[in-house]
């Protein structure tokens, strides 16, 4: 897996995906699928909406009192004999699950999914010890062989097709026949549910994320539909939890208010298939279940988002609506972006995590046309924070000379009025008399980058501003 | 400094706070102490009668099958019918739950493996601790009397819910939680468990039995 960011070539690797035709054929699924059963799992339970304000309100108190909760919750998970490691960095992150290995001389780890192991690249790092690491999510191990990122934080080959996969399985499971029939989805799912079995059977430990974290009884709660979190997480010996600081949640009470927008906004189910609450190590007289839980809370610069323009992005439960919805996302996908997380969320959260130098690009792709926030279950101001980016991108002069000419430029007649007016009725009276005859330009000068897509309509004649003059008088 | 140090003094002054103050002690302790409930759905309310067919309901939602049983004793009839008629073996394992345990199991020709799955496992049975009737969902508890591997590892997995223990929302799952283990604890694991394993993975076809089982089969026990 690579993870180099590219975010800073955001505009060459949108161009790239755009030319992608399979990747196209892939995200039609994310447009048809997503948005409609959400919708209907909305619409489904009235009181909807009051449970994103509940949820809003759970993650800001959580947040004012973070330090607070991470303490309670960090004394009931050692009182149950279960292990705590704070991580500042990825690198400490990374150092803490090696050590964990080491000393128990593992050989094979199964994974959940989790973004925080994608965030500080814990396959490359388990990799380079010498020790086999395999994703169980049927997505994750899609991408896991081809050696992507995932493309989507709920969805992971979300951009990949059925012939890929079959390609792919046909590459990496050569002790199968041949000649088997690999033509159904249904083929592939039964592929890859019998290797993994095996892998889940003989894996040293486990390593899922959390969904959440209470501080009330000190329980990790994951979120899957397959199962394989919890074949991960039973079976082998140690089971270790990766978790960002921001997934500590009070009570069960909370949990149940966030359980109940998650997996409508995520998948429009209202429950996922399987929500498991796990507490501390095997008890006596457990027949099953880990002799070792660990949970590693990694911050890597969320503890400094606090209390700043950007607090209100910790609120993020993952749950993909806002790339779901997102016209961006639904042209380009996810690889575009370049890091771990894409969409939405993932333009604001990747400045912040990796530099506005390298993520800085990122707030740029949108249109500002706020479907993220309509949708996000916890009421993030996802347009609202992008654009704080794009002020801090331009303050620090990243962006373009070509792009701070130009605004530098409208900025001189937006600041005089009557000049503005003047030129701009003036430009469109040009402009109305030139495309007249054929009602539309398919190449302006000094606009080719957006001409080369689609014509632009000619101006009737007159601006807006003077339109809007005209129709507001009195009618006599 | 330590990391834990490090993080929580990063925190307290990203937020302005030193963590002494009395008021966020107290909002804090307060709000673990108490657990206040947010906005319950009001779908899986009502009497027993219509929580039972709203668990039902929604069970069947979420793909799994559901039949209803007049006593424990007609429990075992049910699943040897559902085995048969699926062209099952008459094979399963279970835990040690007195309940299933108390079944008469003897009337019918099933053959009983006892303790966890090594994952070599057809069928498994289990017993729910809740059903939870706005969503179809049931709520298990590790432990020697049902062994977690069982919700997972077999390829058909049986759970029998007394109709009794079918609440109306995740909120009295917790409440039932702590009156059988006090206040702030918890079994090893709780499943939340809604419908058969199921995967999208591959262009968003919904497939069932991906890693999990692939059927979900609820026994709802009447009275017992």
């Amino acid at each position: 897996m690579t993870h180099q960011p590219t975010s800073s070539h955001f505009k060459e690797n949108a161009h790239e995906a755009l030319r992608d035709a399979p990747l196209q054929k892939a995200l039609v699924h994310v447009r048809s699928n997503f948005i409609q059963k959400r919708a209907e799992a909305a619409q489904r339970l009235p009181e909807f909406e009051a449970l994103r304000d509940s949820a809003r309100d759970i993650k800001n108190h959580t947040l004012k009192h973070l330090d607070l909760y991470l303490e309670a919750y960090e004394a009931k998970v050692r009182e149950l004999g279960g292990e705590v490691h704070y991580a500042a960095t990825a690198k400490q992150g990374l150092d803490i699950i090696l050590d964990i290995c080491r000393k128990r001389g593992a050989k094979t780890v199964t994974k959940g999914k989790s973004m925080i192991a994608e965030e500080i690249g814990l396959n490359d790092a388990l990799e380079a010890a010498g020790i086999e690491a395999v994703e169980t999510d049927l997505g994750e191990y899609i991408i896991q062989l081809r050696g992507e990122a995932p493309s989507h934080i709920i969805a992971p080959a979300v951009h990949v097709n059925k012939d890929e996969v079959e390609n792919e399985f046909r590459r990496a499971h050569l002790h199968l026949p041949k000649d088997r029939d690999l033509s159904e989805p249904a083929q592939l799912l039964g592929e890859a549910r019998g290797v993994l079995r095996d892998k889940f059977l003989n894996a040293d430990i486990g390593i899922t994320g959390a969904n959440f974290l209470i501080a009330e009884t000190g329980t990790s709660i994951i979120v899957t539909n397959e199962g394989n979190g919890d074949l991960t997480q039973i079976l082998p010996k140690v089971h270790i939890v990766i978790a960002s600081l921001e997934k500590i949640t009070p009570t069960l009470a909370d949990a149940a208010q966030l359980l109940r927008v998650l997996a409508r906004s995520a998948t429009g189910q209202d429950m996922s298939v399987y929500t498991t609450l796990s507490t501390g190590p095997r008890r006596p007289g457990d027949p099953d279940g880990p002799e070792e839980y660990h949970v590693v809370l990694l911050d890597n610069g969320r503890s400094s988002m606090l209390g700043g323009e950007f607090e209100d992005m910790l609120r993020c439960i993952r749950c993909g609506a806002c790339m779901n919805h997102c016209p961006v996302y639904h042209a380009v996908g996810g690889h575009a972006y370049g890091w771990v997380y894409p969409g939405p969320m993932g333009a604001v959260l990747t400045p912040t995590l990796i530099g506005v130098k390298e993520g800085g690009q990122l707030p740029n792709a949108s249109t500002f046309c706020g479907r993220c926030e309509e949708v996000c279950p916890v009421r993030i101001p996802l347009p609202g924070m992008m654009r704080h980016w794009r002020e801090r991108e331009f303050e620090r002069h990243l962006s373009p000379t070509t792009v701070r000419a130009g605004l530098a430029f409208w900025a001189f007649f937006a600041k005089r009025p009557t000049l503005y007016r003047l030129a701009t009725s003036f430009g469109m009276r040009a402009l109305h008399l030139i495309g007249r005859a054929k009602g539309r330009f398919s190449f302006l000068p000094l606009a080719r980058g957006w001409t080369r897509y689609r014509d632009l309509p000619a101006p009737q004649g007159a601006t807006f501003q003077s339109q809007w003059r005209a129709k507001s008088r009195p009618v006599a | 400094m330590s990391a834990r140090d490090d993080i929580l003094a990063n925190i307290r002054a990203s937020l302005g706070v030193t963590g002494a103050e009395a008021p966020r002690r107290f909002a804090a302790k307060e709000r673990l102490a108490q657990s206040p409930e947010g906005v319950i759905p009001r779908r899986g309310q009502g009497d027993p009668a219509a929580r039972v067919a709203t668990f039902k309901a929604e069970a069947e939602r979420a793909q799994a099958s559901v039949a209803e049983v007049a006593g424990a004793a007609d429990v075992p009839n049910e699943i040897a019918r559902y085995l048969r008629e699926a062209n099952l073996p008459a094979t399963f394992r279970m835990g040690e739950d007195a309940r299933l345990a108390a079944m008469p199991w003897s009337e019918t020709a099933l053959e009983i493996l006892r303790g966890p799955s090594d994952g070599h496992d057809l069928n498994g049975v289990s017993a729910a601790f809740a059903g939870v009737a706005e969503s179809g969902t049931l709520a298990l508890c590790s432990g020697p009397d049902n062994p977690t591997t069982i919700n997972f590892l077999p390829d058909n997995h049986f759970v029998v819910v007394f109709e009794r223990d079918i609440v109306a929302d995740y909120e009295s799952v917790w409440r039932k939680l702590r009156e059988r283990y006090g206040k702030g604890a918890m079994p090893r694991t709780l499943n939340l468990i809604t419908g058969p394993s199921r995967s999208a993975d591959i262009e968003q076809t919904l497939l069932l039995g991906a890693h999990g089982p692939r059927r979900l089969h609820i026994v709802m026990v009447r009275d017992g």
